[in-house]
């Protein structure tokens, strides 16, 4: 049962990454896009293909939460009081980005695109490098089952939570670059196209030289994982995503955006899981098992029943959700977002502004 | 298990004794979360159900005024939601991260509602960006269609939430032996014994703090002289909603006050300041409870009134906050007394308002001519929420030292994290301009002429 469990954590997580991950990578983009007349194009199909989906995407980290705190209450109570610092600045941007996303959605002006913009871009790159740290924190064997004991800045602020919260953060901007480039091909914007096409082969580029790196700094700063990731089932993993990862760039230099999409969150999926694998049996390095965190069986039994019956409605109706955005149904006119506000761009301050 | 069966305990969580010298300020932030969560509850709890049953009224009539209210609705309903889903995070994050020895010793006790939350709240975001970039884009009947699981998750979804709440008040599906959580029943958890008033007193006022609101916009609108059919159906709808919905919330607050006396008769002699265990009990309006004499002092007193709230009958005994020591009764007890007597007496007033409306409707087949009507429709939204909160604060104070009654105490949940000061600050920062935001862009968007919502635009 346990087992189970920690399948669906690890499946809620991997969807987390791949989806929402790429919405909080869309927004590095948005920040490094430029002026608003350069960057209009990018951020207009930025806010084109996030609009409909990145809440649904974002409700995996609630379903992850939930089946932490339900399976693994010990685990989830000894994470969210150590690890404090990066998980308050984490919720504090999910926040910030959340909404001066929505709100740039209903911005009037070209003043108040750059304000919420601004505020969306910068937290969404604060958002996967928070947990990104806090995952270094638990897979370096800093985490022991407590009440937030001791220093809380050692538990975030080492070599591995570093590695892991830049490896998060770049990873988003290669996959959300993977998934733009599709949609303005279906979209039928050769520029754009070329442009994501660019970002995606250096995102791809910077998580492979970062994960290669990544490895000396594992080596030395957690050594258990390094030990779990590079034999066993857990080598066996990392080469499946290295593939992937090699395959995506192959199908992207090729401008086969729709399979490099799939094979781009296929690597992260398969990074994610050997990592589970290299961590087995332990969820807290050193201090926890499975076993020992996991609640009792009858908890188990009835989260199982809920998931069950819950993913019967969930799985027709996410693919209700992807089959529309992907046949391009919700789809609406491509705009860039300066132009939007061609009209009032003489003046940034309408009369109403101040009232 | 019955609080009364099952004697109060102190019980020590599994990550070890709290040690927290700033616990007011976990509660503190824990509050503000709360309270700006929770009007947003109330809009994910009914709105859909209104926007659509506009649209209803576009499909049957073909009025193009009833699709061009449905559509502008239902992008509010989108940013609302937006804001709704951060705001929700932020509490399951604070769960763990101001409670992590509650989360620790509980999660797998009560964590079946969240599981269930989960999926509903999932569903409802899919269908809800469907429903709204889905304008125009599907035919006209299947949209109706799309717009159905959003009211029905937000049912499902925002009633997984209040059973957790309920079980707080009302523990049970567990047993205790030599200070271990054992045996645990997560299904008997989920149907406690206050998940039924709950679910109906918030559900009701989800209603009226929505059809308030949106009809108070509208109501403004129609004070200022525009007699449009846009505004008028804009200010019916809602408005009528709300005002059915008042006085049977009336009803039910004396169902969800008479549950509580039974299950939790501490928080009751709070909401009074009843000092000694008496019968006859009066009721105090105003007025400030005195710590050291155990009494009301400067108040208006109606003789028995407390005794007919809690049993219906005026002699009945109600139990007084002596009947426990110090350490077991709420501190703030003046807090929880303001907050119990805004709440009725706002509950009263807009139940007033709602029969004189259904009253003059029903007699002369008409609007109230009036304008103080229209005043307070306009001040009835914001007076609905702050019933809103006070509720919330009536019984969330009022179930103070407690974070799960009788068993765990609030100062043995809290993190030993430091910093929450700062954090407080950080968020209330963020709340207010996040408010500061919405509420602008609101405004905003209507400004817009209706005639922005034809075919083909969605902004």
């Amino acid at each position: 049962m346990a087992e189970i469990m920690l399948g669906l954590a690890l499946l809620a997580l991997t969807a987390y990454a791949v989806l929402a991950g790429a919405d909080l990578g869309a927004g590095f983009w948005d920040l490094t896009a430029g002026g608003d007349q350069r960057g209009g194009r990018v951020r207009g199909l930025i806010q084109r293909s996030m609009s409909p989906v990145w809440e649904a995407n974002h409700v995996w980290l609630i379903f992850l939460l939930v089946v932490l705190w339900t399976a693994f209450p010990i685990f989830f109570g000894s994470i969210m009081s150590t690890l404090y610092v990066p998980l308050f600045l984490a919720a504090f941007g999910i926040i910030l980005r959340g909404t001066a996303f929505a709100l740039r959605g209903q911005a009037a002006t070209i003043r108040e695109a750059r304000g919420f913009g601004a505020v969306f871009a910068l937290s969404s790159v604060l958002v996967p490098f928070c947990f990104g740290a806090a995952i270094g924190g638990i897979v370096s064997g800093r985490v022991p089952v407590c009440n937030a004991l001791g220093d809380p800045y050692d538990y975030w602020l080492n070599p591995t939570s570093i590695l892991i919260g830049v490896l998060a953060v770049v990873t988003g901007t290669y996959l959300s670059a993977t998934y733009l480039g599709g949609d303005a091909q279906r979209a039928g914007l050769p520029d754009l196209v070329e442009a994501f096409r660019r970002r995606a082969l250096s995102g791809a580029i910077a998580v492979g030289v970062i994960s290669l790196g990544g490895l000396a700094v594992l080596h030395s700063d957690a050594r258990s994982l390094y030990d779990g990731l590079t034999s066993g089932g857990g080598l066996v993993f990392v080469a499946i995503s290295g593939g992937l990862g090699l395959t995506t760039l192959g199908l992207i230099v090729s401008r086969h955006f729709i399979v490099a999409r799939w094979s781009a969150a296929a690597a992260v999926a398969s990074i994610v899981v050997g990592w589970g694998v290299a961590q087995s049996p332990y969820l807290l390095p050193g201090e926890l098992t499975l076993d020992d965190a996991a609640a009792p069986h009858a908890t188990l039994v009835a989260l199982t029943i809920a998931i069950g019956v819950g993913l019967c409605f969930l799985v027709p109706s996410l693919a209700l959700l992807y089959r529309f955005v992907l046949t391009g149904r919700l789809d609406q006119e491509f705009e860039p977002l300066d132009q939007r506000f061609r009209p009032l761009t003489a003046d940034d301050h309408p009369p109403e502004a101040g009232a | 298990m019955s609080p009364a069966l099952m004697a109060a305990t102190d019980l020590v969580g599994r990550l070890g004794p709290s040690e927290q010298e700033h616990l007011l300020w976990a509660r503190e932030l824990q509050a503000m979360s709360l309270t700006f969560h929770i009007p947003l509850v109330c809009f994910g709890i009914s709105f859909p159900a209104i926007v659509l049953f506009m649209e209803g009224l576009y499909l049957r009539t073909g009025d193009e005024t009833y699709r061009a209210l449905a559509k502008r609705w239902s992008k509010v309903m989108l940013l609302l939601f937006a804001v709704g889903v951060v705001t929700g995070t932020i509490l399951s994050f604070e769960f763990g991260l101001l409670w992590p020895n509650f989360m620790a010793t509980f999660g797998d006790v009560f964590g079946l509602a969240f599981g269930i939350e989960g999926f509903a709240f999932f569903i409802e975001a899919i269908f809800i960006a469907i429903y709204v970039y889905g304008w125009d884009r599907v035919p006209r009947k299947i949209h109706l269609s799309l717009g159905v699981p959003i009211v029905i998750t937000g049912v499902i979804g925002s009633l997984s939430v209040l059973t957790v709440n309920g079980w707080m008040n009302d523990p049970g599906g567990f047993d205790i032996v030599n200070g271990e959580i054992t045996n645990i029943r997560p299904w008997e958890a989920l149907f406690n014994g206050f998940f039924w008033h709950e679910l109906a007193h918030m559900y009701f006022a989800g209603y009226m703090v929505t059809g308030f609101i949106v009809g108070g916009v509208y109501a403004f609108a129609y004070l200022k002289g525009d007699r449009s059919r846009y505004v008028r159906a804009g200010m019916i709808v809602p408005l009528t909603v709300a005002c059915l919905a008042s006085p049977v919330q009336v009803i039910i607050g004396d169902w969800a006050g008479r549950e509580v006396t039974k299950a939790q008769p501490i928080k009751l002699a709070t909401f009074e300041g009843l000092g000694q265990t008496q019968k006859d009990a009066p009721f105090h309006l105003l007025g400030w409870y005195d710590k050291s004499t155990g009494e009301v002092k400067d108040a208006i007193k109606i003789p028995y009134l407390l005794s007919i709230l809690a049993y219906h009958d005026p002699t009945h005994v109600v139990q007084g906050l002596d009947s426990v020591p110090e350490a077991d009764r709420p501190g703030p007890i003046n807090t929880v007394r303001f907050a119990f007597q805004a709440m009725i007496m706002i509950g009263s007033g807009l139940m007033l308002f709602g029969l004189f409306y259904a009253f003059v409707w029903y007699r002369k087949g008409r609007l109230p001519t009036t304008k103080w009507f229209y005043r307070v429709a306009v001040i009835a939204g914001p007076l609905s929420v702050v019933a809103l909160i006070a509720g919330w604060v009536t019984t969330e104070v009022g179930r103070q030292p407690w974070i799960v009654y009788e068993v765990m105490r609030v100062d043995g949940a809290v993190t030993n994290a430091g910093g929450l000061q700062i954090a407080f600050f950080v968020a209330l920062a963020i709340y207010l301009s996040l408010a500061a935001a919405v509420l602008w862009l609101l405004r905003r968007l209507a400004a817009r002429p209706p005639q922005v919502e034809t075919p083909g635009t969605v902004a």
